[in-house]
């Protein structure tokens, strides 16, 4: 039965990631994007896992879905892209060494047997509370540390996109933003 | 795994998609005689005793009319759209208890009206629930019209503005219960009315009900198919049953957001006696008429006032509302 899941899975998952780097079309290659994270959770179901299953599908239905937004303001969805491509050859030669080199760096532990669990599993103690656990012990700063990274992108994202952000009014004088907003009133 | 099981879990699937499906097909009717009532009309009159088989005259239509596919829409993706949004509905319907458990008569067997008690219950419903925005979405992206490109523009702005809300209302009575799944939502609450979570997380339940209009598209926030100004939307280029599995996906949904509401702030089926299950049922139908009811009585609102109202007014209540029951449950 898992064995069945699994594969069934693995192949579905790999065909969609497959869509998505070959098509040319932006609408294939997001929804085929989407589909392959999605299905990737099913993965995190068969360990087990059901609490990071369920977190795949929300993160990755909410990040793709930000995509199709970009895919809808810079291109026409419906019809294929036309890229630019200068040396096919070099573009091939370094995607593949990349790919390689990832592939190489985790089955090596695996191959040489090196992988120890830190954080056994816990008896009689839900999916949600240990990873909860981990998540607020051992990796506490990581933890924070990321969440201060997503203040420091939305402070960014505000700043960016905001209007009047150009002029600092701390660093100003009282009479100048005085004049700076007479001066507006009377446009 | 043992044969009975799989059996069962298979009737189970079987029961939720048909009872589901004609509810959905119902809904439709319900949902015109409901607006006919509040608007001094009498709604579907003609076919059957008080137009009740308007609801097989439509089904009939949207069988046999053509299926048409537009040339320049892109085929497999336009094709897929009305599944996804029909299917995800059923889906999330796996991990609700429509029914507190039972033994069948004349035996011993004790059935489980959930299909997959998971422990991630809610976050798993919710998940899935979110996915079902795809449909509206692939639908008009793919179908090159522009009335369906505006409907794509604002299904992801509606998206990445309720799923906030749905999240952060959640987990104030989250962090009281301890628990995703919904059995224990239930359990939580089995002592009667006074141990009902809306009593203590009464802001909680208001951002969540807000967020539910949201999540099925229902009138206030009914931005991705308003007919008065884009047509339909998504629906523009759609014909026949595949524009009908759209309709299906948004009326399940209804029931089971519906269901939902009622198994995390107002008791569920509350200790599982047959007077339990009913007024579960009871209480469900409130939810649903309450979208129709609201539909009727309420005009549409613009996407950037959506937005504006997710992010600049829901989400603050939502978080000061964290940050309170933290306090109180700490001290």
């Amino acid at each position: 039965m898992e064995a069945i899941a699994f594969y069934t899975f693995a192949i579905l998952t790999t065909v969609m990631f497959l869509i998505t780097v070959l098509t040319n079309h932006a609408l294939y290659a997001l929804s085929a994007l989407a589909a392959g994270m999605i299905f990737i959770s099913a993965f995190f179901f068969l360990l087990g896992a059901d609490f990071l299953g369920a977190i795949q599908i929300i993160v990755y239905t909410g990040a793709v879905m930000a995509l199709y937004a970009f895919g809808m303001m810079f291109f026409d969805t419906t019809r294929d892209v036309v890229e630019k491509r200068n040396s096919p050859q070099l573009v091939f030669g370094l995607s593949g060494l990349a790919a390689l080199t990832v592939v190489a760096i985790f089955t090596a532990p695996i191959v040489s047997g090196n992988i120890t669990a830190l954080y056994p599993v816990i008896d009689g103690v839900g999916n949600s509370q240990q990873v909860g656990m981990v998540l607020f012990t051992k990796y506490l700063i990581p933890f924070e540390v990321a969440a201060v990274m997503l203040l420091v992108a939305m402070i960014a994202g505000i700043v960016l996109a905001g209007k009047k952000m150009d002029h600092s009014l701390t660093l100003m004088k009282e009479e100048e933003i005085e004049r700076q907003t007479n001066e507006k009133a009377q446009v | 795994m043992e044969v009975a099981y799989i059996i069962e879990t298979l009737i189970k699937i079987v029961v939720i998609l048909l009872v589901f499906s004609a509810l959905a097909g119902l809904g439709t009717y319900f949902e015109r005689k409901i607006l006919a009532f509040m608007q001094r009309r009498l709604g579907p009159m003609h076919v059957g005793p008080y137009g009740l088989l308007q609801v097989a005259a439509d089904g009939i239509k949207l069988f046999t009319k053509e299926d048409i596919v537009p040339t320049n829409a892109v085929g497999p993706i336009f094709k897929i759209a009305p599944v996804i949004t029909a299917a995800t509905a059923f889906m999330a319907a796996a991990a609700i208890p429509f029914l507190p458990q039972f033994t069948l008569p004349f035996t011993d067997y004790v059935v489980h009206p959930i299909v997959a008690d998971v422990n991630i219950g809610i976050l798993y419903v919710l998940g899935v629930m979110a996915v079902g925005f795809y449909g509206p979405l692939l639908g008009s992206l793919a179908s090159s019209n522009k009335f369906a490109l505006i409907s794509a523009a604002r299904a992801a702005s509606v998206f990445i503005s309720y799923e906030v809300i749905t999240g952060l209302s959640l987990l104030a009575p989250l962090m009281m219960v301890g628990s995703f799944s919904l059995i224990d939502f239930n359990n939580y609450q089995a002592g009667g009315i006074g141990d009902w979570i809306i009593w203590s997380q009464p802001v909680a339940f208001l951002l969540f009900w807000i967020a539910a209009f949201a999540e099925t598209g229902r009138t206030p926030f009914h931005l991705v198919a308003n007919d008065h100004e884009i047509i339909d939307g998504f629906g523009t280029e759609y014909s026949g049953m595949r524009w009908g599995l759209f309709f299906i996906g948004e009326y399940a949904n209804m029931f089971f957001i519906s269901f939902v509401i009622v198994l995390l702030f107002l008791g569920g089926f509350g200790d599982g006696s047959v007077l339990g299950a009913f007024a579960f049922l009871g209480k469900m139908a409130f939810f649903f008429f309450f979208f129709l009811w609201t539909r009727a009585a309420w005009p549409d609102i613009r996407p950037d006032q959506l937005m504006w109202l997710c992010w600049k007014v829901l989400m603050p209540i939502a978080l000061i509302n964290v940050v309170i029951t933290g306090f109180v449950m700490m001290f």
